[in-house]
């Protein structure tokens, strides 16, 4: 299935596609015995934390209701909302700029700071602008970005990329970020230990000068109310504030699918985020601004890059409801064990297997759809009732179809004609199940098959085959038909 | 055609198919309109949650409202004690150290207090949230911000008992500033630290209406 006239997110910019094939990227994360570790351990703290915020609000249903609800109306209408808050945006004194994808996106930030004569910028965390490969993009036109966010410095310090949504250094331990710091930041303190107090200290007398010196900042956002103009950024540390308050000029970066309809609506998504996310009653830090505020130059950047494409798709829009809590890749028994590296995408586990596949077409992250097990912990946590479980589904059908028109998987295709062809016919299936008998002669010693010969071996290379029994079921029954008559 | 109209012509294009999205069902706790003026509990609430974030939060009947404001300032051995414009001078009145942001101080300046005091529009008892829109006694954005301590003063009618009841009461066309606790990162294993960029310390004095 392909939607004509939506332009899927450009190849060669940005950081949504996979490099590896899944199994592969996975199989060499499961070797690394630290990085289960520390994503064990964090996932785990995680998901206690987070069933105890929730638990203590009375109406979370009703509140999760009520936030899927609206967003599904942010996108039913968001052709008229975008509009809305464009109107409201410039009459409080901002411009609007609209980028139809990351290329564009990229041009647009360039031409802006370049209009201030700056080569530095900082810049608070954003899903959107790693999405697009901003930083990557300035670097090439000269400008250098600084990731202010901790967990963000410790990636961008450590020359290695985010691996999970909200904390993006979460495959990192407290040693590691501590090796890191003492060798790449110039002005770490001596003999600094590995207390996450003391870390957090050596990030804030790192950055501070920063701060106070910038004059051009980029941020995401986490909603913009298309009634109001209002921006909102829901953030910890207080680097947010730093970049949305001191420089002069702001430029703001943001999907499409990130409006609300009215002021009122934060009453449910400030309760729904908040709790999935950290797990904590309220984040330390919320901004909200309207326009351009307290004598700044506010420019916001609405980026659509493979938004249109993903909206087109009735089973797969649901997508665009994330607000990137994270509260499924905290659940996911895969994410939990192979990280989010393993994925490619700056959008890791499950939301990430549903929305980075829609983004960029399925041709070109094939394997995503496929990681999960299809448990349902991503659907029960998620905010937003997004149904990630029959999405995944869906989008195994369409990369089947993709590569079927590409006359890919022949191999599998043909088995699954034969096997058609098989079970169509009873006595086919009987003769095929006791040649099964034939498997056997594999897996004597584990009990399973570990790995089969030739062209077979690429069932076996990612998962182990039980061993076929000594009896089919239809054997047995018929046994036993005969020896109770 | 400009990407503006593109991208809306493909929206429009992909949501074709849409007859009608459903109702938004408000079947949640909606803004109830108590305050703690009136309502003990929540002034408790409120009290308990905000320490729960490691703020140290302190409770007075007006009159003695200048007294523990200057005991708290004296607490943290704060000596330059930032005061924003139109902060109640019968709570400041004890202050030593008191620099008025009137003019505002440069950010240079800011950095070097040691300390500011403020009012606030809003306090959420459920979550323990103080909210500071820039209205009088609270100063711009950047006031509360760079210096490391900051004392705020929440008065018990500004005291609301959920997050839709705050948001009903706030205006969105001023810059509002949501504050949970100091500064605090989750980003070494998911555990909470407090004090990154803000500041790492936060006081909050209630008085009595």
């Amino acid at each position: 299935m392909t939607f004509l006239g939506m332009p899927t997110a450009p190849r060669g910019v940005g950081q949504l596609r996979q490099r590896e094939p899944f199994p592969d990227a996975a199989a060499s994360a499961l070797g690394d015995r630290q990085l289960r570790r520390n994503l064990g351990h964090a996932t785990a703290v995680i998901r206690a934390k987070r069933a105890a915020a929730v638990a203590e609000v009375a109406d979370w249903a009703e509140l999760r209701a009520a936030g899927a609800a609206i967003k599904d109306d942010v996108l039913a209408h968001l052709d008229r909302y975008l509009v809305q808050l464009e109107a409201q945006v410039t009459a409080q004194g901002g411009t609007v700029h609209w980028a139809g994808d990351a290329n564009e996106a990229n041009q647009i930030v360039t031409g802006l700071i370049r209009a201030t004569g700056q080569t530095e910028v900082v810049k608070v965390k954003s899903m959107a602008t790693q999405e697009i490969g901003l930083n990557e993009a300035l670097a090439d036109a000269g400008i250098t970005a600084t990731e202010t966010d901790l967990a963000e410095l410790i990636v961008q310090l450590g020359h290695d990329r985010p691996s999970h949504i909200l904390v993006p250094a979460i495959h990192r331990n407290r040693s590691q970020i501590r090796d890191i710091f003492t060798r790449e930041m110039p002005d770490a303190p001596a003999g600094l230990s590995d207390e996450p107090a003391d870390l957090a200290a050596a990030a804030r007398a790192h950055l501070r000068r920063k701060f106070l010196a910038a004059t051009v900042a980029i941020s995401g956002a986490n909603f913009a109310i298309a009634e109001t103009g209002t921006l909102a950024v829901v953030e910890s540390e207080g680097n947010g504030r730093m970049c949305l308050t001191l420089p002069r000029t702001l430029i703001t970066v943001m999907g499409i699918e990130k409006i609300l309809p009215a002021w009122r609506d934060l009453e449910v998504f400030l309760q729904l985020l908040p709790r999935s996310s950290t797990a904590e009653r309220m984040n330390p830090y919320t901004s909200m601004w309207t326009g351009a505020t307290e004598g700044q130059d506010f420019h916001l950047v609405l980026l659509a890059t493979g938004r249109t494409a993903t909206l087109a798709d009735p089973a797969g829009r649901a997508a665009l409801r994330c607000i990137r809590c994270s509260a499924c890749l905290n659940v996911c028994p895969v994410y939990e064990r192979t990280g989010g590296h393993a994925y490619g995408s700056v959008y890791p586990g499950p939301i990430g297997a549903v929305l980075s596949p829609q983004l960029t077409g399925v041709t070109d992250n094939p394997d995503l759809p496929f990681a999960s097990t299809l448990c349902g912990a991503c659907y029960e946590v998620c905010p937003v009732a997004i149904d990630i479980p029959s999405m995944l589904v869906h989008l195994r059908s369409r990369v089947v179809d993709d590569k079927r028109a590409h006359h890919h998987g022949a191999a599998e295709a043909a088995a699954m004609r034969g096997l058609a062809w098989t079970m169509s016919d009873s006595r086919r299936w009987t003769w095929a199940l006791r040649a099964g008998h034939a498997g056997r002669l594999f897996g004597r010693r584990y009990g399973r098959i570990r790995r089969l010969p030739g062209p077979l071996a690429a069932w076996t290379g990612s998962r182990d085959l039980p061993r076929p029994p000594a009896q089919t079921f239809r054997d047995w029954w018929a046994r036993r038909a005969r020896d109770t008559s | 055609m400009t990407s503006r109209e593109e991208i809306l012509r493909r929206i429009r294009a992909a949501t074709a198919d849409i007859s009608s999205p459903p109702e938004v069902p408000r079947r949640y706790q909606m803004a109830g309109g108590a305050t703690g003026r009136t309502d003990d509990g929540l002034v408790d609430r409120f009290a308990e949650r905000a320490s729960d974030y490691r703020a140290t939060v302190r409770r007075c009947p007006a009159a003695d409202a200048a007294q523990v404001i200057a005991g708290a300032v004296a607490a943290r051995g704060t000596r330059r004690i930032g005061v924003p414009p139109d902060f109640p001078a019968e709570w400041s009145a004890l202050l030593p150290g008191a620099v008025p942001d009137d003019p505002p101080l440069e950010v240079a300046a800011l950095d070097g207090l040691d300390g500011v005091v403020t009012t606030c529009a809003v306090a959420i008892a459920e979550t323990g949230t103080i909210v500071l829109d820039a209205g009088p006694g609270q100063g711009r954005r950047a006031f509360t911000l760079v210096p490391d301590y900051h004392l705020a003063v929440v008065r018990t009618g500004q005291i609301v008992a959920t997050v839709p009841d705050a948001v009903a009461a706030l205006d969105p066309a001023r810059p509002l500033t949501w504050i949970s606790g100091p500064s605090a990162t989750s980003d070494i294993e998911l555990t909470r630290v407090e004090g990154v960029h803000g500041p790492r310390t936060l006081d909050i004095v209630i008085v009595a209406d």
